[in-house]
């Protein structure tokens, strides 16, 4: 009853200041500390190489957001990455020309993993962070047991166009990297899914009241499955670019996991699910890349880099839990 | 009953930002008293108990215990001074027994060891006092004991907390009958012992049942305060500012009433047995029992949630069979939950998108959310502007609006469909007075345009009401049919299936 009263006064002040998410000042503010730090990075070489390097976590990210708004985590995306990567480089064995095959290959993993994941947290009701806990791991050990532990370094360079490739020669920016284009591209097909689409509408019911949405004819296990694959073929993609971007590891895509959830939080995306947005998740990632450019320009190492993300994706939520106490539930 | 007050409540005002919730509100309970406090959602009553209770201070205004002015900085003072809320949703910890659940925090101990069996013997002992003692077991588990029975502990837990002044809210909102007169004579034997108890209800029967003085608030002011009982009317009109006579919506006539629309023979499951009946096109069919009779569980198996494992089943002339939702939305047939915030609402998103939300799940998974095979988005504005959907905008989320204008909502999200069955599980739990109208009448438009109508209801004067026709059911089974309009006893006698429980 309380509440009711509370909240009558509530939309007048939601419509008379639209609300901005707080990630893109963030942004913004982190890009005006780099460019003092650095000032070269507003020519296109600065700007466009950071984008470049940003370019796979936003794609993971914008994939992973799917999961966590219909109510799920997906832990298994890092290790994906590492299987495509590896993957990649074993089927391809140095045949410039088996880049075709082997991509479509890629994403017939990817889909095959997001269905599994689905299809367990579906109908075994396994709770999706252990059953894509068990897919990482598992996923981890396949690219071992297929590189056996080590990895032929090579992807022949049509495989490595996508990540590492710069198209130049370009009127203003000058030049213009082909996992931007990817980003571009891909972000807006994501956003446009989740955001324009029944798909995406019943994504954010899913996650905001399974057995509502389940009454009212909400295919619930479609469309958490398909939220699955969505996550699944954006890391097959993310695991492309990285191949191309660092090379062959069997710890490419190690921590990436985090990294995508914790852009997705910083993005405003609610934990548990209900709420969230491709283009603030995109933004999140592009500021964690912030983030971690400026400590590199600060001289941090490595080690602080993990305590930083730590820190923010606890204080993240933090945030989030005490706007969303502050708008009464 | 002539002594001064325990609890005085003196010009209280509370301003929340941009509304006055509560202004100048004066209010008093003697000891021995039940004083009901009435009034629409939205009215003021929480916020006022919230203020005695110690969890809001009040901007103007004293609040007086025992003749002395007190000023509570939270919750625990207040329980101190003697005050204690019985909320909605308990606070008793599930897997604790009993006593442990009456002892939290105060627990008693002997040689630093608990002493169980003094806090059993207390815990009997307070469960004595108002006849709670046969049905609860000091050591049964919280978890295991029906929402009656934990009621009950809550109040056991007040009363040894020595409290002066016992406040309930709504306590009979999860209640089926058995149950409320059950409670009815805990508030009876409270009131002998000489506790004052603040009864909040919307509920007439239960302020005529058990009030021995009525204050009606209406937004945020003193509407009406009866130092004796009055007649409901008095109350009603208090309440909502008119009156009452045109509350419910005339029941069909006979030419309103169509072909069978559904009917259902021999329907069986773990839950039903051998359920037969007949709904016609244009009739709104009630469905009476107590809690646990089969009713939801009737209404899941039609819907497919839990469907039937043998018998037959014919929706408009044809032979059914669904065991999953969609089959039976697509069929036709549209279900609106009992419980709405748990079962009903997806409450993060907006107004629009929880009408649209069905409509859409029907449509193409990749195609445009603006638009689907049922409806557009102007189509489900004009849905929802039909139906008086009250929101500052249908963009806001849903979960910022009033219970009736929630219903509506989930309305919409059918009627887009043109359902040939609707089935309504508690239409008006936790909505006010105005909106039940609204909800009856809104049953009432759409029986009329050709829709089969199930109610299922545990408020009974509301199914005699607006029914056109009533099973009881009791045991998984229909026990017995009545007219519209049936006496509330005859009704009770075939869903209790008891001569006592004609009070």
């Amino acid at each position: 009853m309380t509440d009711h009263v509370l909240s009558a006064a509530k939309p007048e002040k939601a419509r008379g200041l639209p609300q901005i998410n707080p990630v893109y000042f963030l942004l913004a503010a982190l890009i005006v500390a780099i460019i003092l730090n650095n000032p070269a990075f507003v020519e296109p070489t600065g700007y466009m190489n950071f984008l470049k390097r940003a370019a796979p976590l936003a794609i993971l990210a914008a994939g992973q957001v799917y999961v966590i708004v219909s109510g799920g985590f997906d832990l298994s995306v890092g290790s994906l990455i590492t299987l495509v990567v590896v993957g990649s480089s074993m089927l391809s064995n140095n045949d410039p020309n088996a880049t075709g095959w082997v991509i479509a290959a890629m994403l017939g993993i990817g889909l095959a993993v997001g269905v599994v994941n689905g299809l367990v947290v579906c109908f075994l009701k396994v709770p999706s962070l252990i059953a894509t806990l068990g897919m990482m791991i598992t996923l981890n050990g396949f690219a071992f047991m297929w590189s056996g532990g080590a990895p032929r370094g090579y992807l022949p360079d049509s495989f490595r166009y996508f990540g590492r490739f710069n198209i130049m020669d370009i009127p203003v920016i000058r030049m213009l990297p082909v996992a931007v284009i990817v980003m571009a591209v891909l972000g807006f097909a994501l956003y446009w899914l989740m955001h324009r689409t029944n798909l995406g509408r019943m994504i954010h019911a899913i996650g905001d009241n399974p057995r509502a949405a389940q009454l009212a004819g909400v295919p619930v296990n479609r469309v958490r499955i398909t939220a699955f694959v969505v996550s699944s073929l954006s890391a097959v993609v993310a695991g492309i670019l990285l191949g191309g971007f660092a090379g062959v590891s069997t710890d490419v895509g190690t921590g990436y996991e985090l990294q995508a959830i914790t852009a997705a939080v910083l993005g405003g995306a609610q934990l548990l699910g209900g709420r969230g947005s491709v283009p603030a998740t995109i933004a999140g990632a592009l500021t964690l890349t912030a983030i971690f450019t400026l400590l590199n320009f600060l001289g941090l190492p490595q080690p602080v880099r993990q305590v930083v993300q730590g820190l923010i994706l606890i204080a993240a939520v933090a945030l989030a839990m005490y706007r969303r106490k502050r708008t009464g539930q | 009953m002539t002594d001064a007050p325990v609890i005085e409540m003196k010009g209280i005002g509370k301003r929340f930002p941009g509304v006055v919730a509560l202004e100048d509100v004066s209010f008093a309970c003697r000891r021995g008293e039940v004083h009901a406090l009435v009034g629409e959602n939205g009215a003021g009553k929480s916020t006022l108990i919230k203020i005695l209770s110690g969890v809001y201070r009040p901007d103007d205004g004293e609040v007086w215990i025992d003749g002395r002015p007190v000023a509570f900085r939270h919750p625990v003072e207040a329980i101190a001074a003697g005050i204690s809320v019985i909320y909605q949703e308990f606070s008793l910890l599930p897997e604790r027994t009993v006593t442990q659940n009456i002892f939290l925090g105060r627990e008693i101990t002997r040689n630093w060891m608990l002493d169980s069996a003094a806090m059993c013997a207390q815990t009997r002992r307070v469960l004595d006092m108002f006849g709670a003692g046969r049905r609860i077991d000091p050591d049964a588990l919280v978890a295991d004991l029906d929402v009656a029975s934990q009621q009950m502990v809550e109040i056991a837990k007040a009363i040894s907390l020595d409290a002066k002044v016992l406040v309930m809210d709504e306590p009979t909102a999860a209640l089926n009958e058995a149950e409320c007169r059950e409670l009815f004579e805990t508030v009876d034997a409270l009131r002998a012992h000489g506790t004052a108890v603040i009864y909040i209800t919307h509920r007439m029967r239960e302020v005529t049942r058990l009030a021995d003085r009525v204050t009606v608030l209406k937004d945020g002011e003193i509407a009406a305060r009866f130092e004796t009982l009055p007649e409901p009317s008095a109350i009603v009109h208090a309440m909502v500012g008119r009156d009452i006579s045109d509350f419910y919506a005339p029941f069909a006539t006979a030419d309103e009433l169509g072909k069978p629309v559904l009917s259902v023979l021999g329907g069986s499951n773990d839950a039903l047995h051998d359920i037969a009946f007949e709904l016609r096109a244009g009739e709104i069919l009630g469905f009476a029992g107590i809690q646990g009779a089969g009713r939801v569980a009737l209404a899941m198996a039609i819907f497919g949630a839990r469907p039937f494992e043998s018998g037959t089943m014919t929706l408009a002339g044809d032979s059914v069979r669904f065991t999953h939702p969609r089959q039976a939305i697509r069929a036709g047939i549209g279900l609106l939950p009992g419980d709405r915030k748990g079962e009903g609402l997806v409450l993060m998103q907006s107004v629009r998108d929880n009408g649209m939300l069905t409509p859409r799940a029907f449509g193409n998974l990749f195609s445009s959310h603006r638009k689907t095979a049922f409806t557009d988005l102007a189509g489900m504005d004009r849905l929802l502007d039909q139906m008086e959907v009250k929101a500052a905008s249908y963009d806001q989320d849903i979960r910022f609006l009033s219970g009736g204008n929630q219903q509506k909502a989930i309305v919409a999200r059918w009627l887009a469909l043109k359902p040939k069955v609707l089935i309504f599980i508690e239409p008006t739990r936790g909505i006010d007075v105005n909106a039940k109208s609204g909800i009856y009448r809104l049953m009432r438009d759409l029986a009329k345009e050709g829709a089969g109508i199930i109610m299922i209801s545990s408020d009974l004067p509301e199914i005699i009401g607006a029914a056109d026709r009533i099973l009881a059911m009791r045991g998984g089974r229909i026990v017995a049919e009545h007219p519209s309009g049936a006496s509330e006893t005859a009704i009770m006698l075939d869903a209790t299936g008891e001569q006592e429980a004609a009070v």
